[in-house]
Parts: C-alpha cells; structure tokens; sequence
C-alpha cells in the first residue's frame, strides 16, 4: 500500500487516473481507517485529500455554504454561519460519533462511507445539498440523493472524488431538522433517523417540505410523497399524520439485533411528527 | 510497503520517524517512539484510550496514520504534567480516586484538557457528552466528572485569583 498526501486538486485527480490498482481516499478516516485496521480493505494507494487547501475550507457562495470535503465535523458545528442557516444539518453532522471523532470525521466521508443510517445525510438530502464531485473528465454537481446506490456503494467512480457539498441558500420562513432513535443517549447508530426541511408563507402554510429518511432502507430515502404531505397545511395535527402515514408506508427496512421492521416502520413515522414540528417552529422564527 | 519519512512535532520536540503506509499514529507513539502512556482499547475509535491532540483537537490516534502527521503538532499524556508538577487534572484524578485499573486514564486526561481549555466552566451534562467516547469498564465514571468538575472550579478560581 502506498501513502499519497497531493496538495492541489490536479495533482489528487492525476494519481487516481494513474493509478492501476484498488484506491481509497483519505478524508477524516474515522471510516477508512477503521477498515484498514480491521483488514476489511486493503488499498494499493491512499489519496489524503487533507493536505489540498481548496476543499479544507467553509466559504460563502451565493447566500448559501460551500463544506470542503477536508473540513470535519466539530468545524462545521462551531462555524456560526453554518448553524444559522442550516441548523438541522449540523445537529445532524453533530451526532455522528465521539468527540474525538467529530475532530476528523466529515460530511462528505459520511456521505462516501454508504452507510444507509449515516446521520447527516438525511439532513442534507432534506436540505437539497449538493455534491461536487471532481473526476479526470473535470467536475460535476449532484444532488446528495444520487450518491447512495446501496450499503456501503455510490455513485463515484473510481477516477473521482467529493471536493465539497454544498448547502444552498434558503427563502425566509424556512426550518430544517434531524432527529433520530438510538436505544441510549450518545455514541451509537440510528436505528431511524428523519431529515426535514421546510418552508412557510406569511400566513404559516407550508409551500416546501422534503422528507428524507436513514436506517429503514437499502440508501437513505427522498420521500417526495411524505413532503407533499405538509404542503399546503399549517402542519398542524391532521397533516402530521398524514405526514407519519405516508413516511411509515415508505419504509422497507431490515430486521436486526438494533430493532425489527415493525419498530423501524412505526418509530419513523413518530420521529417523522417530532422533526416537521421543530423545522415548523424554525421556519416560524 | 515502503516505509515513509515523517518529521512531526510531539510535546514540543521535533521528531523523525519512518513508519510503513498502514501504520496508525497510536502504533507509532507506542512502537517507534517509546510513548506508551496512549493506549490501545479497541483500535476501532470506540473507546477513547488513545487519546491524543492533533493540532488544538482531540482525536483517536488508533484512527490517524502516522504519515498523517507530517509537519503537525501532537501531544500525548507524556506532555501533560510540567516537569515534576502534575497537571491540575491529574492531581485530581487521585484526589477523587477517578481511576481504578487505570487503563483509560490517560485517554480521559487527555480528553478533559481538551474540554477546559476550550470551555473553562462546562456543565456536568457537558462534561459528560464530551467523554462519552471515552469508555471506562470499571465504571467509575462518576468520580472522573467529579474530578473534571472540581478541577474546572480550581482552574477558573486560580485565572481569577
């Protein structure tokens, strides 16, 4: 195995069109090198992106933020501005691990990792976050949802690699929000999570909603009919239920040691309730 | 596997070390370097014994490679105490008898440092979710946030002082 650490864009996709063997990218490595320790891969070269300024950095863009893929977790959860505009995107990037985790982890290893009950990436497929991902045929933006084909596969190929994701601006009167259930109180992984990111008229009717699922299927789920469930409602009592009928029904999860497809189909949708009122509140101001 | 040339500064003293591609931060510390005080629990970043700081963050270093950490700053529980004189946190860790078989201690040290040099005066709630990715299987948990919640108050009395 070799070890590379390129420091411009150019140079990290040049050694992934040159290389002839099986590659990793080296990003916080809260996942990869977990792997690697456990003999789960076995690369012949790994790329660590950390050292390429470009993609270390949050930076405005448009009214909204462009995350570097090099940027971890506990720096997005202290930059200010990330946390006002998408507050559920953060809470949910929050959650992902220890302390000592938060230090390296990233949203967009998160996102590579392909776990379908990865926390953040159902706050970013609410929030409409999209991907830039760079490639030796130059670069490309895709929406996050497009990225999970199956646990622990996406969409990058091989030549590739996610520069950063960016969240977009948002109108006035918008709220997003991620919860999700785990059977104690830190340090574990969603047996559900719920992403939801809303907007309001001045009146308080809902003109946007995106429901976005994690841990109750193969990839995390965009459910566009759950969020049409919200619009056109003040999501009062009647449209929360609607809105836990049509996420329960769009649940296909598995069985395991973590909870049963009975539990997972019911939890989402009362998770479902929780999140649509805290983005309704935010939204509110 | 070619072995890697990496100059890194640990506790303040410039270091060069070669390690293989593959090799963790935490089997450098222990293997290569002779700072064993970092310990290793789980290799997985689940327990928090290896505890260590890149840079001003706290990580696991069974989770960074050695080559990483070229040209960067780490520091290890070997750095903690001044000289002779103990860190206030380690002086309490014995006060309050926050340790049993001793194995997560440092990993714990560590970790606090991180907290109350970041947050002078954390609440025991957030005391407690900062370390809880740091597993302690004689469960004394209780005496270590008393011990972290104490040294807080003395630290902030003395900056006052």
């Amino acid at each position: 195995m070799k070890y590379l650490a390129p420091t411009t864009i150019e140079g990290a996709v040049r050694l992934l069109s040159e290389a002839s063997g099986s590659t990793r990218i080296l990003a916080g490595g809260t996942d990869t090198i977990v792997q690697l320790n456990a003999e789960q891969i076995e690369p012949d070269l790994i790329v660590d992106i950390k050292r390429i300024g470009e993609i270390r950095g949050i930076t405005n863009e448009n009214g909204g933020f462009r995350i570097g893929a090099a940027v971890s977790c506990a720096e997005m959860t202290e930059h200010d501005g990330v946390r006002d505009l998408w507050p559920g995107c953060v809470e949910a990037a929050g959650l992902i691990g220890s302390t000592q985790v938060q230090g390296r982890a990233t949203i967009a290893g998160n996102l590579c990792n392909g776990s379908p009950a990865a926390d953040s990436v159902p706050a970013m497929v609410a929030a409409g976050a999209v991907v830039r991902i760079i490639g030796t045929d130059g670069s490309r933006d895709v929406a996050v949802e497009k990225i999970p084909v199956g646990p622990g596969k996406t969409s990058i190929g091989a030549d590739e690699f996610v520069h950063s994701i960016f969240l977009p601006p948002r109108p006035e009167r918008s709220g997003d929000a991620y919860l999700r259930f785990i059977p104690r109180t830190e340090m574990d992984i969603a047996v559900v999570g719920v992403g939801i990111n809303l907007t309001m008229d001045a009146s308080g009717v809902c003109t946007a909603a995106r429901v976005a699922l994690g841990a109750v299927a193969e990839t995390v789920l965009l459910v566009e009919e759950a969020g049409d469930t919200l619009i056109g409602t003040h999501i009062d009592d009647a449209a929360l239920d609607n809105l836990a009928r049509a996420v329960s029904a769009a649940c296909k999860p598995i069985n395991d040691k973590r909870g049963t497809v009975e539990f997972r189909t019911r939890v989402a949708g009362v998770l479902a309730k929780r999140v649509a009122k805290i983005a309704a509140e935010r939204a509110r101001g | 596997m070619a072995n890697i040339q990496v100059s890194t500064k640990i506790n303040g003293d410039t270091y060069e070390f070669l390690c293989r591609p593959d090799e963790t931060l935490l089997e450098v510390l222990r293997d290569r370097i002779g700072l064993t005080g970092s310990k290793e629990g789980c290799a997985s970043g689940d327990c928090g014994a290896c505890s260590v700081m890149l840079g001003d963050r706290v990580v696991s270093s069974c989770l960074v490679l050695g080559a990483e950490v070229e040209g960067q700053e780490v520091n290890t529980i070997e750095g903690m105490a001044d000289g002779g004189n103990l860190h206030p946190l380690q002086r309490n860790f014995i006060k309050f008898a926050a340790l049993q078989c001793g194995f997560c201690t440092p990993g714990f040290l560590v970790a606090a440092k991180a907290l109350l040099d970041k947050n002078p005066d954390p609440t025991e709630t957030e005391i407690r979710y900062w370390l809880a990715g740091n597993l302690c299987r004689c469960t004394g948990y209780d005496k270590i946030v008393r011990a972290v919640l104490h040294t807080a108050e003395e630290m902030r009395g003395q900056a006052r002082g």
